[in-house]
């Protein structure tokens, strides 16, 4: 299929379809980083998780229109605070709901999936009262949108580099607050033995609040960031909820490593299969790849060593 | 932004002077009110099936989806549905009856349609039905209609192939949207080559197959052809594909949420459609959509479809006003919304030719129904069921409207069954 182009044009397309591919990583990243957090460290299948983006993508909404009119002299930096506005939404509301429905259904999983499908449901419903069932146009700044030429060939979207330089910091971010800080080293603890936990004075209840609420700030983040690239309308947030559970399983629960090395599986087979088969066949293959590897090995691909 | 409001609100003080001096002859050679009386039209000589009809009012449905995916799309159907009705009130209603209305939410859902459609007409026994908009929607309640012997109408623009006795389709079928615009594009844009792009169901499947036929038809060449998975929030692959292959046009039928991501990731590919090359056409981005994906991510784009709702003529700046008037000013109306608008005057018109509202005779009155008073102009119904309409092309701009910049000299004859095109 290549032989009427030259090298040129080869090398030009393949680097930027390398790019396309890392862009996918990091959209994959940030979509499934939150969920990780819930569903690995505390066992939790948070059906809402994409309700959850969608808030953070509506806050976004809400913020470009105050900026616009009350400040427009600094609408062109209103997506930082944007961000910084949803994880806070989003991670209050994320701690209502475990405080008010999940926490007591820690011993129930099963339960929890519907109850948060539920959840999903109601946010829809609630979005759609509020902000209409019509999807909202975010205006994006303008030094955000476009694309930087590198050669005549190549040119690299300044929204890719975002979400890729966000997907670095967010996964940076959790990284250290995970294995750095206090507040981790009592997460993985209540992950390995909840009662040993609390026997040894961790305040087992606070950290799940603390946790589920963190997993949905940044779900909120990365929503907020997928104004860029996507829609905002109320079912929106069941765009991702497909692919983020596929990475956070195929990745293994309760590995946040597991499931950025899952993302970067799913997104390269996916983008370099897109480019030379047709987009729906190439979503085949993934999933059924996926399901192959997941029939061998059923745990995911990194699997936390418990003494069972 | 505020530019554009002025300048439209001049046009249509302009307009409205010309309604009343020559517009108002002409809307009432057909709609003015006839001031039918109910007395004349007794109740058991026009409604000898049992339809939900008294002395006073005649019942009809509404029936789309006001919760789930396709709300976003839906809404406007049901806005313009709700101002007809309410506008035939306001003119004496039909044969002397008020309409009125039970409106079911199919709730995105195929079966909840049939269902609603069975309990509209088993239950309610409506007189017509005003609904569905996905051509799933509509295949699950074919059945219902037939079965019972129901009448519905039905405003989406679609991919053809079909021809129900008990259905009048007030949108495009495929050939009528498709063909005049790519000899447009061949035409005036001197388009050679063509990249097809479309979601995973289908509308686009058959759309392209119909573009590709016309395409080589046209001596022209097809240089890719792609589908997504409903739902697709990815496109650089294919945008890479699309610079390589460097086709004059893309043709692109790519719905809901995937529209956004997929104009969104264009424009941030650095792929201008403000220059000449490469041309964007497409079928499935209405005013509705454009309000989702921003006016600054499509700006430069072409359009293909009936409706715009910049189009300057007396009836549809009456129209849109008056929606405007009902609906709040910040509404925008596409293709379809026009298009379910013209129902209830559609079977308004066959009802009161027949004389009644029985089903069979509607249905024996409707093909040559006229409309002179439609916002997209002059339409008539043929005798397969669908509109003789004319094909527009609009070219888009950043405040989200369309410019109209070609359209068809005659009304199109609908073809669903179009041969050599299968």
């Amino acid at each position: 299929m290549f032989a009427e182009y030259s090298m040129g044009e080869l090398g030009a397309i393949f680097a930027m379809q390398g790019f396309a591919g890392l862009i996918l990583f990091s959209v994959f990243v940030l979509m499934a980083l939150g969920l990780a957090i819930i569903f690995g460290q505390m066992g939790v299948i948070n059906m809402a998780h994409g309700e959850f983006m969608i808030l953070g993508a509506y806050v976004t909404y809400l913020t470009s229109n105050l900026f616009a009119t009350y400040i427009p002299s600094l609408f062109s930096i209103y997506f930082f605070l944007a961000m910084i506005l949803a994880f806070f939404v989003t991670a209050a509301l994320g701690m209502l709901v475990e405080w008010s429905m999940i926490r007591h259904l820690y011993k129930r999983p099963l339960d929890t999936l519907l109850a948060t499908w539920g959840l999903s449901l109601i946010l829809q419903q609630v979005y759609r009262s509020v902000f209409g069932a019509r999807e909202v146009g975010v205006t994006i700044p303008e030094w955000m949108m476009g694309s930087l030429p590198l050669t005549d060939m190549i040119e690299i979207p300044i929204n890719g580099i975002f979400v890729m330089v966000l997907a670095v910091g967010i996964s940076t971010a959790v990284y250290i607050m995970m294995f750095r800080s206090s507040w981790g080293k009592q997460v993985r603890a209540v992950t390995q033995n909840r009662v040993m936990a609390g026997a040894v004075g961790i305040n087992t209840e606070r950290t799940d609040r603390l946790t589920f609420g963190i997993g949905c700030g940044v779900a909120g983040v990365a929503g907020s960031a997928f104004t860029m690239i996507g829609s905002t309308g109320p079912t929106a947030g069941q765009l991702y909820i497909v692919d983020t559970f596929l990475v956070v399983v195929f990745g293994g629960a309760a590995s946040l490593l597991g499931t950025i090395a899952s993302a970067f599986s799913i997104s390269q087979a996916q983008s370099i299969m897109e480019f030379f088969l047709s987009g729906s066949m190439a979503k085949v293959l993934t999933l059924l790849t996926v399901v192959g590897i997941l029939m061998l090995r059923p745990q995911g691909l990194f699997a936390l060593k418990l003494r069972k | 932004m505020s530019d554009t409001p002025k300048k439209s609100i001049k046009t249509m003080e302009a307009s409205r002077r010309s309604v009343l001096m020559g517009g108002t002859a002409l809307a009432a050679s057909l709609f003015a009110p006839k001031f039918l009386k109910a007395a004349d039209y007794p109740t058991a000589a026009v409604n000898t099936t049992g339809l939900a009809v008294t002395d006073e009012d005649v019942t009809i449905g509404i029936l789309h989806s006001i919760t789930g995916t396709m709300a976003i799309s839906e809404t406007g159907s049901v806005q313009a549905e709700k101002l007809a009705i309410e506008q035939i009130n306001a003119q004496g209603g039909i044969l002397g009856r008020k309409i009125k209305y039970i409106q079911e939410d199919g709730a995105s859902d195929w079966p909840t349609f049939a269902e609603k459609a069975k309990k509209l007409l088993v239950n309610d026994k409506v007189a017509s039905v005003m609904g569905c908009w996905t051509s799933a929607s509509r295949k699950a309640v074919l059945p219902v209609f037939e079965q019972y012997n129901g009448f519905l109408y039905y405003p989406t623009f679609y991919e053809g192939l079909e021809e129900s006795p008990n259905v009048i389709y007030t949108g495009q079928e495929a050939t009528q949207q498709i063909i005049a615009g790519l000899d447009w594009v061949a035409e005036t844009k001197g388009a050679k080559s063509f990249y097809l792009l479309g979601s995973d169901y289908i509308w686009p499947r058959t759309s392209n197959k119909i573009a590709r036929k016309h395409i080589e038809k046209l001596g022209l060449k097809v240089v890719g052809e792609e589908y997504y998975p409903l739902g697709h929030t990815q496109f650089n692959s294919v945008i890479n594909k699309i610079r390589l292959k460097k086709p004059d046009v893309i043709y692109a039928i790519v719905v809901g949420g995937s529209n956004v991501a997929f104009y969104k990731q264009l424009k941030a590919a650095g792929i201008d459609m403000t220059k000449e090359k490469p041309v964007l056409l497409t079928i499935s981005v209405t005013e509705d959509e454009i309000r989702g994906i921003g006016g600054e991510n499509i700006e430069g784009a072409y359009a293909c479809m009936k409706y715009f709702q910049s189009l300057d003529n007396p009836n549809n700046i009456a129209f849109v006003e008056e929606f405007k008037k009902m609906w709040g000013d910040d509404m925008v109306i596409g293709d379809v919304t026009q298009a379910a608008y013209l129902g209830p005057w559609l079977w308004k018109a066959a009802v009161e030719k027949a004389g009644s509202f029985d089903i069979d005779k509607v249905r024996e009155a409707s093909p040559g129904i006229e409309l002179t008073t439609a916002p997209e102009g002059y339409v008539k119904v043929h005798k397969n069921h669908h509109l003789w309409s004319k094909t527009r092309v609009g070219h888009a701009k950043a405040d989200g409207q369309y410019e109209v910049v070609f359209e068809t000299a005659e009304l199109v004859e609908p073809d669903p069954f179009p041969e050599g095109y299968q």
